[in-house]
C-alpha cells in the first residue's frame, strides 16, 4: 500500500493556506540576498489533510491497540492532558515576556517540581532537560563537575550494569568518562563482587537503572548505594523505570544522588511517534547547586492577601544551560494534569496496577516461553523469543507474527545479557480482558512455532507494508523525496 | 481513574500470580522505605482540573491579550487550524519512535517528507529526523565537527550575534569533550558586523565556525569571506538560520556551509513559554556518519513496494553504546509532524508570502519608531530581515512597563544578555502584526517620551 509523498501529490499553483495582502509600503530587499527558487509542494488544505489523515492510519498506537513496548511506558494518554496544554492562557505565552506576566506558567512549573521532589525524595528537581537521554547528560556532567571542585580530577570511571540502556554509557562517553560493564549476577542484581573489584579512588560513579530492565528490583540495592558512596563516588539512578515504584519507594530514600525522570513515560504525557519528551532531574541537597540553569523558584513569598512571586535562579555551581529558555512547557502542563488528577493515592495505584498486570501476563505466559529470571517481577519482564527444539525462529519472527494478531510487538534484543529477548511492559492501563487476549496470541504464536514455522518468518501478513529491506536502505542511502525540477 | 481494574478482577489475577494481595509483589522493596506517605493532595476529577488549570492560565497575560514584539528566538505566528487537527491524532501522537517499519510507515513517511523539505528550504543535503531545539543543535553541530577531526582540532569558534542562548547550551555540552575550547564571543569581540575579528581566531586547530543567518539582531551578513577562509583552514562552518527568512534568503546551502542548524518553531508550533519546539540539522552528505539522532530511508518491502525505515542506525546509542558520539534518542517527532505539516499547507506561495510579510511590516516599522524623536537604528547599514535593534532614550525596561500598560509586549531588553548593549531594544515583527498595530506602538513611544 502506497501513499504518494506530498512533492508527487503537489499540482502548480494550488494553494493551501491564504494570508491577507500586506498593508504597509514596500521594502525592497538588498541585491544579492534573495533566493532564486523554493520549491515546496503546492496543495490545497483537503489534499493535506487526507494525505495526513492516510498516514496516519498506516500507524499503531496505543489510541488503537496494546503496545507492551518494554521500558517505554506506553500507558494511556488522558485526552485532558491535549486540552489542557492547548489553553490558549498558557499555550500563546511568550518565553521572554516580562516575569509579572507570566506567574501563571511559573506557579505551574514550580508546582511540578516540588511535586516530582517530594515523589522521588530528592531536595530539588529541574525541569529543563528535553528528553529522558539530555537528563542523563545532566546527571553525568553534575557526577564530572562534583569531582572537579572535590579536587579529584582523576575520578574518571563510570560503572554501568550490562543489562543498561545503550543511552547511559553513550552519555558517560559524552561527558568525558571512561565506561566500565558490570556483570549481573544469576538472580538478576548487580554483581557485588564485580562492584567491589571496581569501588577504588577511580571511582566517578554509578548508573544504575532500579527496577532494571529485566524488570526486577535488585534485591542489594540499599548496599550497592553504601558501596559506591563509601568509595567517593555518586550514585546515578536511571528513572526510566520509575513506573513501578510511584507512592512505592522514594529513590532518594534508597541513596540515590541523582535521578531523571521521563515524563513522557511516568507521568503519561504522549511519546509523539519519537518526541517531544521531557527529562527532569532530581538531587540530594548536596547536589542542589549544580543543576542547570535556571530554574523557577519564588523570589517574594507571598502571604494570606497576595500569593508568591515566582521567577528563576541560577545555582551557584550550576552546570550550565541545557536548551534554550526553561524546558518543554507543554509537556510540563501535561504531566502536571495527570499528577493533580492522581493525587498521592492514585499514583500508587498506577505503580501497584503496573506490577499487578506485568506479574500476571508473565504468569500467563511463562509456560510457552523460556523465563531466565523466574522471580516476581516489577513493570515489566522478559522472555527469550526462542526455543532450544526449533533454532530457525527468532525473537524476530515472534515480533513480527504478534503484529498479525493485532498487538505492537514488545522489545526486541534488549537487555542484551538475554539470549533471544522480549521485553514485555503491559502497564497499568490494560485490562484483565487486553492482558488474556495478549497471552492467547502469545500461546498461538508458540504453537505455530513448531506446527508452521513459516508463517512467523514470512510475518507479518496483515500489515500495511511487509519486512522491509534494511539493508538496501543503508545501503542504497535515499533520505529525500523525489522533487519535481 | 486510568486503571481499569475491578475487584473481582484483581482477585482473580492474584489467584493466577498465587499471592494473596499486590503488596505481596513489592516485598524486595526494603521495608522501612516502602509505601511512603506523599504530601501531594488528593486526586481531582477531570472537571475540576480543567477549572483550575484555566485559573492558573488567568494569571498570564498572552501574546492573544498583548501586541508582541518579542522575538529573540521564538516568535509569534500564524498557525493554520489544519496543523493542529492532524497533530491530535491519536494514531500520530500516541506511537512511539518507528522500531517496527510495518506498522510505522505513517510516522516514517512524515518523518522523510520533514527530511526533504529541510533540505529543500536549506539547500542542504541530508536532514536527521529533528534535534531537540536550535540551541542543542547548535551544541551537536560542535559535536560532530569535533568527532569528525577524531578530537585533534580543539576549537570552536562562535560568533557573538549567535543566540546567547545557543551559545551557553553549546559551552555546557562541549565540558564532556577533552580539552574542547569555545572561543570567539566574548564581550570583547563584540557585535559589528565586521567579521575581522572573528576570521583572525580561525586557524589549522579550529573545529568550526559558527555564525547565525540572520544573526540574534536580526541582521543579514555576507558571510562569503568568513566561509572561503575557514575553508581553507579546512575548518568547517555552520549556520544558525530562522527558517522563516529562508522564504526570502539565500538557503545556508549557496553559501556552501557544511552545516545548517536551527529552531523550527516559526513553522507552525505554538510558543508554549518556550517549548517544547524543534531542532532542526541538516548537512553536506559526506558528514552524514557523523550524524547524530535519527535518520528515515527509503526501502522496498519484500513484495517490492515502497517503504520507509529507520537507517544508519549503527551510528546510533542504542547499537553503539559507549562508542557513540551523541546519546540522543527520543527527539521532537511531533514537533517535526508539525512543521511538515504547516510547510505543506503553505505550500510554495504561501511559505514565501509569510517571509515577504515579515520583512515588509519589520522595516515598516523600523522606519516609523526610528523618526521617534530619541531613537534610532543601532545597525542602520545592515540590512535585516523581521528583527531588528533600537536604540532608545531611556532603559528598555522603563520603556516596556510603560507598554505594557497599552497592552504592548515590547522589544527584548538585550542588555539581560548584552551588558554593552545598554538601551538597546530588539524587536520583532510577524505576519500577525498590522500596521495599525505598528502605529499603536509608535504613538505609545512618542508619548512615553514626552512623560
Amino acid at each position: 500500500m502506497i501513499e504518494p509523498t506530498i512533492y508527487e501529490l503537489s499540482q502548480v499553483g494550488r494553494k493551501g493556506v491564504a494570508f491577507p495582502e500586506t498593508d504597509v509600503p514596500q521594502f525592497d530587499l538588498p541585491d544579492g540576498f534573495r533566493r532564486e527558487s523554493l520549491n515546496l509542494p503546492e496543495l490545497s488544505e483537503m489534499d493535506v489533510i487526507r494525505h495526513f489523515t492516510h498516514l496516519s492510519q498506516l500507524n499503531y498506537s496505543i489510541d488503537g491497540g496494546f503496545y507492551p513496548l518494554g521500558s517505554c511506558t506506553m500507558k494511556y494518554n488522558p485526552k485532558i492532558n491535549e486540552e489542557m496544554a492547548r489553553l490558549p492562557g498558557l499555550a500563546n505565552t511568550h518565553p521572554l515576556q516580562p516575569l509579572v506576566t507570566v506567574q501563571g506558567d511559573l506557579y505551574l512549573m514550580y508546582q511540578l517540581q516540588e511535586w516530582l521532589q517530594e515523589l522521588s525524595g530528592f531536595n530539588r528537581v529541574t525541569i529543563q532537560p528535553s528528553a529522558g537521554a539530555q537528563g542523563e547528560l545532566v546527571g553525568a556532567m553534575i557526577i564530572k563537575k562534583y569531582h572537579q571542585v572535590k579536587n579529584a580530577p582523576l575520578r574518571t570511571k563510570i560503572l554501568i550494569p550490562d543489562s543498561a540502556h545503550g543511552t547511559n554509557p553513550a552519555t558517560s562517553t559524552m561527558s568525558g568518562f571512561k565506561v566500565v560493564s558490570l556483570p549481573s549476577d544469576e538472580r538478576g542484581n548487580v554483581d557485588l563482587e564485580a562492584l567491589k573489584a571496581e569501588c577504588d579512588d577511580t571511582l566517578a560513579g554509578l548508573m544504575l537503572t532500579n527496577p532494571n530492565t529485566l524488570g526486577l528490583f535488585d534485591e542489594n540495592v540499599v548496599h550497592v548505594i553504601q558501596m559506591v558512596h563509601e568509595s567517593g563516588g555518586l550514585v546515578y539512578g536511571d528513572g526510566a523505570n520509575l513506573n513501578a515504584l510511584l507512592g512505592v519507594v522514594r529513590p532518594g530514600d534508597l541513596g540515590f544522588d541523582i535521578m531523571h525522570f521521563n515524563l513522557h513515560k511516568t507521568f503519561s504525557t504522549p511519546h509523539g511517534g519519537g518526541g517531544p519528551g521531557s527529562g527532569p532531574v532530581g538531587v540530594s541537597e548536596a547536589l542542589a547547586e549544580y543543576l542547570p540553569s535556571p530554574i523557577v523558584t519564588i523570589l517574594e513569598e507571598g502571604d494570606d492577601e497576595t500569593p508568591p512571586f515566582f521567577g528563576f535562579y541560577t545555582p551557584k555551581l550550576s552546570i550550565g544551560r541545557m536548551k534554550a529558555f526553561y524546558g518543554h512547557f507543554g509537556v510540563h502542563i501535561r504531566a502536571y494534569t495527570y499528577i493533580a488528577m492522581l493525587g498521592a493515592a492514585g499514583l500508587r495505584d498506577v505503580a501497584q496496577k503496573a506490577v499487578l498486570n506485568a506479574n500476571y501476563l508473565m504468569a500467563k505466559i511463562k509456560q510457552d516461553y523460556p523465563l531466565p529470571y523466574d522471580r516476581t517481577c516489577m513493570h515489566e519482564f522478559v522472555v527469550e523469543g526462542a526455543w532450544e527444539d526449533i533454532p530457525d525462529i527468532h525473537a524476530l519472527d515472534i515480533a513480527k507474527r504478534l503484529m498479525d494478531y493485532g498487538f505492537h510487538p514488545p522489545t526486541n534484543y534488549f537487555p542484551l545479557i538475554v539470549h533471544e529477548a522480549l521485553m514485555i511492559e503491559p502497564t497499568e492501563t490494560e485490562s484483565m480482558q487486553t492482558l488474556d487476549a495478549f497471552a492467547t496470541a502469545m500461546k498461538a504464536i508458540a504453537r505455530e512455532a513448531r506446527e508452521e514455522p513459516s508463517v512467523l518468518q514470512t510475518a507479518p501478513h496483515n500489515t500495511p507494508v511487509h519486512r522491509c529491506d534494511e539493508v538496501k536502505a543503508a545501503r542504497d542511502l535515499v533520505l529525500c523525496c523525489w522533487m519535481p525540477e | 481513574m486510568f486503571t481499569p481494574h475491578t475487584p473481582q478482577e484483581i482477585e482473580e489475577m492474584l489467584k493466577v500470580i498465587g499471592v494473596e494481595t499486590i503488596e505481596e509483589l513489592f516485598d524486595k522493596v526494603p521495608e522501612n522505605f516502602r509505601f511512603p506517605e506523599l504530601d501531594i493532595p488528593d486526586g481531582l476529577s477531570e472537571m475540576a482540573i480543567a477549572s483550575e488549570l484555566k485559573e492558573i492560565a488567568s494569571a498570564n497575560a498572552t501574546t492573544d491579550d498583548f501586541i508582541s514584539f518579542l522575538g529573540a528566538g521564538a516568535y509569534n505566528h500564524y498557525i493554520p487550524a489544519a496543523v493542529d487537527m492532524i497533530l491530535r491524532r491519536g494514531e500520530f501522537h500516541t506511537a512511539y519512535t518507528p522500531y517496527q517499519p510495518e506498522v510505522s510507515q505513517g510516522t516514517l513517511q512524515a518523518i522523510f517528507e520533514f527530511q526533504s523539505l529541510m533540505t529543500e528550504l536549506t539547500g542542504m543535503d541530508v536532514s536527521n529526523a529533528s534535534h531537540y531545539d536550535g540551541a542543542t543543535a547548535t551544541a551537536e553541530a560542535a559535536n560532530l565537527a569535533y568527532h569528525f577531526f577524531r578530537g585533534k582540532r580543539k576549537k570552536i569558534v562562535v560568533s557573538r550575534s549567535v543566540h546567547p542562548h545557543y551559545r551557553e547550551t553549546l559551552r555546557t555540552y562541549m565540558q564532556g569533550l577533552e580539552n574542547a575550547q569555545v572561543l570567539g564571543d566574548e564581550p570583547a569581540a563584540g557585535v559589528s558586523s565586521d567579521l575581522n575579528k572573528l576570521l583572525a581566531l580561525v586557524d589549522k586547530e579550529t573545529a568550526l565556525v559558527i555564525v547565525q543567518y540572520p544573526d540574534f539582531f536580526g541582521r543579514i551578513i555576507d558571510y562569503t569571506k568568513l566561509i572561503e577562509a575557514a575553508h581553507s583552514q579546512g575548518t568547517l562552518v555552520a549556520f544558525v538560520f530562522n527558517p522563516t527568512a529562508l522564504g526570502l534568503l539565500k538557503p545556508p546551502g549557496d553559501f556552501d556551509v557544511d552545516i545548517a542548524i536551527g529552531d523550527g518553531q516559526p513553522l507552525g508550533i505554538p510558543l508554549s513559554y518556550g517549548g517544547p519546539y524543534l531542532g532542526i540539522f541538516t548537512i553536506k552528505d559526506r558528514y552524514v556518519r557523523k550524524l547524530a539522532g535519527r535518520l528515515v530511508g527509503e526501502t522496498v518491502d519484500e513484495a517490492g513496494e515502497r517503504a520507509y525505515v529507520l537507517t544508519l542506525t549503527a551510528r546510533e546509542q542504542h547499537i553503539r553504546r559507549e562508542k557513540s558520539t551523541s546519546n540522543i534518542c527520543t527527539n521532537q517527532g511531533l514537533m517535526a509532524l508539525a512543521a511538515t505539516l504547516y510547510l505543506s499547507l503553505l505550500g510554495k506561495a504561501g511559505f514565501k508570502q509569510v517571509a515577504e510579510l515579515c520583512y515588509q511590516k519589520a522595516h515598516y516599522a523600523a522606519d516609523q519608531i526610528s523618526k521617534v524623536e530619541g531613537y534610532e537604528l543601532a545597525f542602520p547599514k545592515t540590512p535585516f530581515f523581521h528583527e531588528f535593534v533600537v536604540t532608545t532614550p531611556k532603559p528598555v525596561s522603563t520603556i516596556n512597563a510603560h507598554l505594557q500598560e497599552h497592552w504592548i509586549f515590547g522589544g527584548y531588553d538585550l542588555s539581560q544578555d548584552y551588558p554593552e548593549m545598554k538601551n538597546k531594544m530588539l524587536i520583532a515583527v510577524t505576519e500577525k502584526i498590522s500596521r495599525q498595530d505598528i502605529d499603536d506602538l509608535v504613538a505609545v513611544l512618542q508619548e512615553a517620551d514626552h512623560d
